[in-house]
């Protein structure tokens, strides 16, 4: 069974940061832009593992920061969600479009 | 004796009336205020008096001249080892004589005052206003130095503009009192550049130090003042001319007269006490301090006397055909002060030459007391009558027997009718005069009859002319419950009245002279028909035209014409002021500066601003409040910053 090589995990994973980036930037919906994040940050994640794996499979430090990764994302997702929810209290609505009270 | 242990309090016990009544007297001493002022004053014209006798019998001699002894001094300003401002007390001589008619003008005119302004609403401030304006020409007498004298110059004029200003519901107080500081300001701004000029080159402020400085023939400072010139005139001129010009303004002669008379509108005392007796002499004053300057500079002394003449005849004139009563008693206050001026002017440093300078002082010693005299007596008849104008009065001679007794001394005081003290001092002025300059003295002599002419229209239009006073025509006997005024309002007539018949009698030349010594003054009967005879001459016209009333005014005014017209007009200066600031300065420097202040300058910051606002609306839609578009900016900057660092930034 031949190894499927670095270049085709490389692929995937700008796939998944693309797809994310794109749906950051056309979605109004705040949790899904937090979920478009989500794809961004694991797409890197990828990255980290596969060069760990292919370039350095001696070392494990790519590994220890896909973990740390993981973990902030986790914490940040508590965050946002938390500021979603509040958003919704006192603007009846999670879209990006409502909350413009920031404008210059 | 040391005087430092009193002297300060003889200014600051008037400074202390003007801060309790400015501060408290509206609402705790409305009525006793003058009872305050006027109190806290009598102490002070005391220990004037009490100086005078100490300096000038007891200690104030050395040898057989009166030395100049500072009696306090502290620096107040210390800008560098040697550029300090320092407060001061000298006494010579002519400040101690200051010290003593200062008080005592104040003092007669405060306790008029009591019955003068009985009744009015803001009675406690006018005492506080007189309380400043004593305490600041107190002062100006005794400063030490340039910079000082400067500061209660302004004092004084600060407290002359709130005191004709008094009656501010008056539209034409208001100008008056603007006309006049606006006009002695203008003059003062000349007499700061003197100050300047001549501080730069006698390096010093000090009156004795800069004296010093520039007198003595070999030193640096002299020799550097005398060769620096601009446009053709050695800088000590300049400087001269140009304190003089301060002084000029404040003593209200010609150019710079056009203040005085409008300065009429304040309460008769304060017209009595600023504008006859004290303030308006400071210029006389100032050229006296500074005489060993003036006297070295033969230039600046003809400009003293060349004022002096002109303003005299010239106000003379005038007087002759104004009819306001405290109008006439202005020009003849300008007129007088001219005599000094000019007086100076003649004058010699030390000496038997040093007459001018003697007879100078000696007028404005006496003048300080019949001046106000009248000034006094004429705001009883005010008082009494409540107007100004000549033709409202006449036959008050009854109603009044101790106004009309005491303004007939002070008539004959000022015509130079002996023995009353002006008699002596114009004397001494015309032999100054006489021994100087034949011109200086014709003027001189034509002024004096003018004088006695104009003194005796006004108290006969007072006083007779009428066979029935004006109170029975117009039926006002209402007018007459007060008869002629409280005690305390005829108290200082008869005291000033006893100073005008007493005070010529003073060996004047014993005590003021230009080096201290004394100076003989003798009298000679030949010399003094000339002016008696003139002086007397005018009364006699006056009273052939005036005594009663005839047609001889109408139909000598009608003969005169055109004269008779331009002096009542006053000459038209006013106008010839009107036109300069209005049509010239206006519109030559006014305007420009109007418009270059509004385009350019204003134009500056407003298109600063303009441009900013502009830009900054230009660029607000950046900050859109929408989140994609910073994530955009966000995922371009770090594009474009990837494409900088991976394919641009080469080393």
């Amino acid at each position: 069974m031949s190894e499927v090589p670095l270049s085709h995990i490389l692929f995937v994973s700008t796939a998944l940061f693309f797809t994310g980036m794109y749906g950051l930037f056309t979605r109004r919906n705040l949790i899904t832009m937090l979920m478009s994040i989500e794809l961004m940050l694991n797409s890197v994640n990828i990255n980290f593992v596969a060069f760990n794996k292919y370039l350095y499979p001696e070392k494990l430090d790519g590994i220890f920061f896909t973990i740390f990764i993981i973990t902030i994302a986790a914490a940040e997702a508590a965050v946002a969600i938390a500021i979603i929810i509040n958003l919704y209290r006192s603007h009846h609505s999670i879209d990006v479009e409502d909350a413009t009270e920031m404008k210059y | 004796m040391n005087y430092s242990s009193y002297i300060a309090l003889i200014p600051l016990l008037p400074m202390a009336a003007f801060v309790l009544l400015g501060l408290f007297g509206r609402k705790y001493f409305n009525k006793s205020a003058g009872i305050i002022g006027t109190g806290l004053l009598l102490i002070s014209t005391v220990l004037s008096i009490y100086t005078a006798y100490q300096y000038f019998f007891v200690d104030g001699k050395v040898g057989d001249t009166y030395q100049t002894i500072t009696a306090l001094k502290f620096t107040w300003l210390s800008f560098s080892d040697t550029v300090s401002i320092d407060m001061g007390i000298i006494l010579d001589p002519i400040s101690v004589m200051m010290l003593v008619v200062v008080t005592f003008v104040s003092l007669m005119v405060h306790i008029f005052s009591l019955g003068y302004m009985k009744g009015e609403e803001r009675f406690a401030t006018y005492y506080a206003f007189l309380g400043l304006f004593t305490f600041s020409m107190l002062g100006l007498v005794v400063s030490s130095n340039l910079f000082q004298i400067y500061m209660f110059w302004e004092l004084v004029g600060a407290s002359s503009y709130l005191l004709i200003g008094y009656y501010y519901q008056k539209p034409s107080a208001v100008a008056a009192s603007k006309k006049a500081f606006i006009v002695t300001r203008f003059a003062d701004l000349g007499f700061l550049i003197g100050i300047l000029i001549l501080a730069f080159y006698g390096e010093s402020l000090d009156f004795n130090t800069i004296i010093q400085n520039l007198t003595a023939q070999q030193s640096s400072q002299f020799v550097a003042i005398t060769s620096a010139s601009f446009i053709g005139v050695s800088a000590i001129t300049w400087g001269l001319t140009m304190v003089f010009m301060g002084g000029a303004g404040k003593s209200a002669m010609f150019p710079f007269h056009i203040w005085l008379p409008d300065a009429m509108e304040g309460p008769t005392p304060v017209s009595a006490l600023i504008h006859a007796a004290t303030m308006v002499v400071a210029g006389v004053y100032l050229v006296a301090r500074l005489f060993p300057l003036f006297a070295i500079n033969e230039t600046a002394l003809s400009i003293v006397r060349i004022v002096g003449v002109v303003s005299a005849l010239f106000a003379a004139i005038i007087a002759c055909t104004q009819t306001d009563i405290k109008r006439v008693l202005a020009y003849s206050t300008m007129s007088q002060i001219g005599y000094m001026m000019f007086a100076l002017g003649v004058s010699g440093n030390g000496g038997e030459d040093g007459l001018g300078y003697t007879a100078s002082m000696f007028h404005l010693f006496t003048h300080a007391f019949f001046k106000s005299l009248l000034f006094l007596g004429a705001g009883a008849v005010i008082h009494l009558v409540h107007s100004n104008d000549m033709k409202d009065m006449g036959g008050l001679r009854k109603y009044m027997p101790i106004t009309h007794a005491t303004f007939l001394i002070a008539c004959l005081a000022i015509a130079g009718v002996p023995p009353f003290a002006g008699f002596f001092s114009k004397e001494e002025i015309l032999l100054a005069a006489y021994n100087s300059s034949m011109i200086v003295y014709a003027i001189a002599l034509l002024t004096s009859g003018l004088t006695a002419f104009y003194m005796f229209r006004l108290y006969f239009s007072i006083f007779w002319n009428k066979a029935s006073s004006p109170l029975e025509r117009t039926g006002g006997e209402a007018h007459n419950d007060h008869g002629e005024g409280t005690f305390s309002m005829k108290l200082p007539l008869i005291f000033l009245a006893v100073c005008t018949i007493g005070v010529g009698f003073i060996p004047f030349g014993h005590f003021v002279s230009t080096d201290g010594k004394v100076l003989e003054t003798p009298f000679h009967l030949m010399f003094s028909i000339a002016p008696v005879a003139i002086g007397l001459a005018g009364i006699g016209i006056a009273m052939y035209l005036f005594l009663y009333e005839n047609e001889c005014p109408e139909k000598y005014s009608k003969k005169l014409g055109g004269f008779y017209r331009a002096a009542h007009r006053k000459f038209y200066i006013d106008e010839v002021y009107l036109f300069i600031t209005k049509k010239v300065v206006f519109n030559l420097i006014g305007r420009p500066a109007v418009w270059i202040d509004r385009n350019i300058v204003d134009g500056l910051m407003n298109g600063i601003a303009a441009t900013t606002a502009k830009v900054s609306g230009l660029i607000k839609g950046i900050q859109s409040g929408k989140i994609q578009n910073y994530t955009l900016y966000f995922f371009a900057g770090i594009g474009s910053l990837l494409i900088v660092f991976i394919y641009l930034w080469k080393q």
